[in-house]
């Protein structure tokens, strides 16, 4: 909980809605010492101070601020687990030793958060729940092997974090702390609270562990640089950069390695945290590449990262690791014009999104609009250079429009010659267009087994205009069995400009 | 001295061949096939340079259909880089690849990127000529825009000539303005030339106007594009006996359905 720091010296209280109470589910020092505490409904609370200065919950920001303190938190270790509401498990195996020992590293993150005005409860042990129940009773500390269970007996039981049900039930048993539990049989305590909470306690006790879930995959590299002086200026920030890629790429080739996605995280002093990251569609081996993937994301960020007072960490991870094939490159042009459009398309999708730079792939299927499909490029180019598109048959004109409307526009027919012919003239956008050529129809069924609802066959026509315009035009449904009124007699069919020829 | 002398001359001899190369009118043409406008273009379209291609609004697909042309003569199988705007897709209508394939263009080698406004697609632009990989690198713009100014035509041409990419700017409902392109074309539909009457639809035929060529003189001509062959060739104009032809004599390349179509308007 940030502990801010009121204007006004009134108890603070943060209220929630339970079960149409209003209940505190906080409180601070003030209020705690006019001892309310989280359960009480708001309104007992008034009666005991009625000088309350009362705050709604916001789960969505403290989740946010969690996200943003375990973000901060991957200075320590990669591996970092949200465990909400207000927890985080970081996994420091053998990373403590780089902070100067478990002890020293402890006070710094404390240190580091409380500077934060965070009030931070922290505990160094050999399994998380172990570490957790820990963190729930005392400010720090630091349990060492074999010795959990003199370091959690005399703790109460609410600190276990086991459901609400289970403890009332222990406590009725006379149960108070740990130790009282862990003292009885297990078979007993697992019949009565099930397997869960057995497991639970074991692991309190430091028996068995289950490994954390961290929230971000860890990267297969990283490399960072630790400032004692906060850096601040773009010049010092890309030389960083620049090292850190050269360190990066000189590992990466040891296993004749490349990454396909790079991340660069700014760690600032105070405490916030930005990171970029660039993805190529080939495993990406060079510096300069690098560099140049970094400055194309860089260049088009809206907002560019804030040094604020400075980093005094930049950290530059890869994931994505694939093995590098060396492939002889001098006398295939072919294959090097492949490798200089792949890396044309990494740097423009750094840029502007992989969203926005697309091949198309074909995909099987008669109904125009679904007869391709956009793909990232990024992704998929190579996929796209060996798709098969159905080849076109010789001597015949362009049977398929060039352009075509997304949604097709509907247009207005004043008649067409007969009923289920095509029309004579139409209007579309607003201009009448006078039919000098009509070739059709040409009945495009729809998908039925896509839709539970009738979708109407299409006629399509191609239209050629006085003035030599080419449309694709089509009619919604059979004339006479599928259009229909009300009073099923045949309806005035409805057209659409699906396309356009060139 | 003597060494300084002849490193001097190195150089000298270095930028005389690069102004050289960059000069000669007869490097690097592609023949578009349609004879007296690859005469006017002295043998074809200049690879390595910047070409403008001006349509109206409503002719769009077939400013499309020309562009799509010139890109596969130039390009050949080397990739299309196809840059649009999204305003031109909701305009004239998003790129359909059946419809490319068919024109004779690989789809297999069109990476299309779609810009936000015309000032992303210039400066994609410009990432793409500088691109030695790409063959062509097509430019759509909707509109007028202030942002392809002199200065933004005279980078895209010195990047095409350093890199040997040729760049087309498709300019949709626009007007033209002073630029540094090679050419400079005005397009528009032209009725398909009469022809027997089962062949109710032809090929692509482009009405084009080439109003600037800065090594050479300009002119107007009716184009075909041979599908086929991709080529483009003359094209006879239509008599005018065709724009009254019969809507039902006209129906006539699929004779099954024709017929089927006949028999039903008969009883």
């Amino acid at each position: 909980m940030r502990d801010g720091k009121p204007a006004d010296q009134r108890p603070l209280v943060v209220v929630a809605k339970e079960k149409n109470a209003i209940v505190i589910v906080a409180v601070d020092n003030t209020a705690a010492r006019a001892s309310l505490e989280s359960g009480i409904p708001l309104a007992n609370a008034r009666m005991v101070c009625p000088e309350l200065n009362v705050v709604d919950e916001d789960k969505a920001a403290d989740t946010q601020t969690l996200n943003a303190v375990a973000d901060w938190c991957a200075r320590f270790t990669p591996l970092v687990a949200l465990d909400p509401p207000y927890g985080l498990f970081l996994d420091i195996t053998g990373c403590a030793h780089l902070f100067g020992g478990e002890r020293n590293m402890l006070t710094d993150i404390c240190h580091s958060l409380r500077r934060q005005n965070f009030i931070v409860n922290a505990a160094i042990a050999s399994t998380q729940v172990c570490a957790r129940t820990m963190t729930r009773a005392v400010s720090s500390a630091i349990v060492p092997h074999g010795e959990e269970k003199a370091a959690v007996s005399s703790l109460p039981l609410f600190a276990l974090g086991a459901n609400e049900e289970t403890i009332r039930g222990l406590r009725r048993a006379g149960l108070k702390t740990i130790g009282d539990v862990a003292a009885r049989e297990s078979h007993e305590i697992s019949a009565r609270f099930g397997a869960g909470f057995t497991a639970l306690l074991q692991q309190a006790l430091g028996q068995g562990d289950t490994p954390i879930s961290p929230r971000k995959p860890v990267p297969d590299y990283v490399f960072e640089k630790r400032f004692p002086e906060p850096i601040a200026t773009d010049a010092v920030i890309a030389s960083t950069l620049d090292l850190l890629s050269h360190m990066l790429i000189a590992a990466m080739e040891k296993g004749g390695k490349g990454a396909r996605r790079l991340e660069a995280s700014f760690f600032r002093t105070d405490g916030a945290v930005s990171s970029i990251m660039v993805e190529a569609g080939r495993p990406v081996t060079q510096t300069r590449t690098v560099a140049r993937l970094f400055r194309e994301k860089l260049d088009a960020l809206s907002d560019p990262i804030d040094p604020g007072f400075g980093f005094d960490l930049i950290r530059l991870s890869a994931s994505h690791i694939e093995l590098v094939v060396q492939e002889q490159r001098d006398l295939d042009a072919h294959a090097q014009d492949n490798d200089e459009i792949a890396a044309l398309i990494d740097r423009i999708t750094a840029r502007i999104g992989k969203n926005r730079v697309l091949v198309y792939l074909p995909q099987d299927s008669h109904i125009p609009e679904r007869a391709a499909i956009v793909a990232p490029a990024q992704h998929h180019l190579v996929a796209a250079q060996e798709s098969n598109w159905t080849d076109r048959v010789g001597g015949e004109p362009p049977l398929r429009p060039l352009r075509m409307f997304g949604m097709p526009e509907q247009v207005e027919v004043p008649f067409a010659a007969v009923p289920d012919g095509p029309p004579a003239r139409f209007v579309w956008r607003r201009t009448l267009h006078v039919v000098a050529r009509v070739e059709g129809p040409e009945r495009i069924a729809m998908e039925w087994w896509r839709r539970k609802e009738q979708i109407f066959t299409r006629d399509y026509f191609r239209i050629e205009d006085s003035n030599g315009q080419r449309f694709w035009l089509y009619r919604d449904g059979f004339y006479g069995s599928e259009i229909l009124s009300n009073d099923s007699k045949p309806a005035s069919p409805k057209w659409f400009m699906h396309g356009v020829f060139a | 001295m003597i060494s300084a002398r002849v490193s001097t001359l190195a150089t000298l001899r270095k930028a005389l061949v690069r102004l050289e190369t960059t000069r000669s009118p007869e490097a690097g043409r592609v023949r578009l096939g349609h004879d007296e406008a690859d005469m006017v273009l002295q043998g074809g379209l200049a690879c390595a340079a910047l070409h403008e291609v001006f349509a109206e609004g409503r002719f769009s697909a077939t400013a499309t259909g020309f562009v799509a042309s010139v890109a596969r003569r130039i390009a050949d199988h080397r990739a299309i880089l196809w840059i649009r705007q999204d305003f031109a897709a909701r305009q004239a209508g998003d790129l359909a690849m059946t419809g490319f394939a068919e024109l004779g263009l690989d789809p297999r080698r069109i990476v299309v990127v779609f810009a936000k406004n015309a000032e992303m697609a210039l400066r994609i632009a410009a990432d793409g000529v500088a691109c030695r990989g790409v063959g062509v690198v097509v430019a759509e713009i909707w509109g007028e825009t202030k942002a392809f100014d002199l200065v933004a035509s005279r980078k895209l041409t010195l990047a095409c000539s350093e890199s040997g990419v040729t760049c087309l700017m498709l300019r949709l409902a626009a007007t033209p303005r002073a630029s540094t392109a090679e050419t400079r074309w005005v397009v528009s539909a032209a009725p398909s030339p009469s022809v027997a009457e089962w062949e109710a639809w032809g090929e692509p035929v482009f009405n084009v106007q080439l109003v600037r060529n800065r090594h050479g003189s300009t002119g107007q001509w009716i184009m075909k594009w041979v599908c086929d062959e991709c080529i483009f060739s003359e094209s006879a104009i239509r008599q005018s006996p065709a724009h009254s032809q019969s809507l039902v004599a006209s129906f006539t390349d699929r004779p099954d359905q024709t017929f089927a179509y006949a028999r039903r308007q008969a009883g």
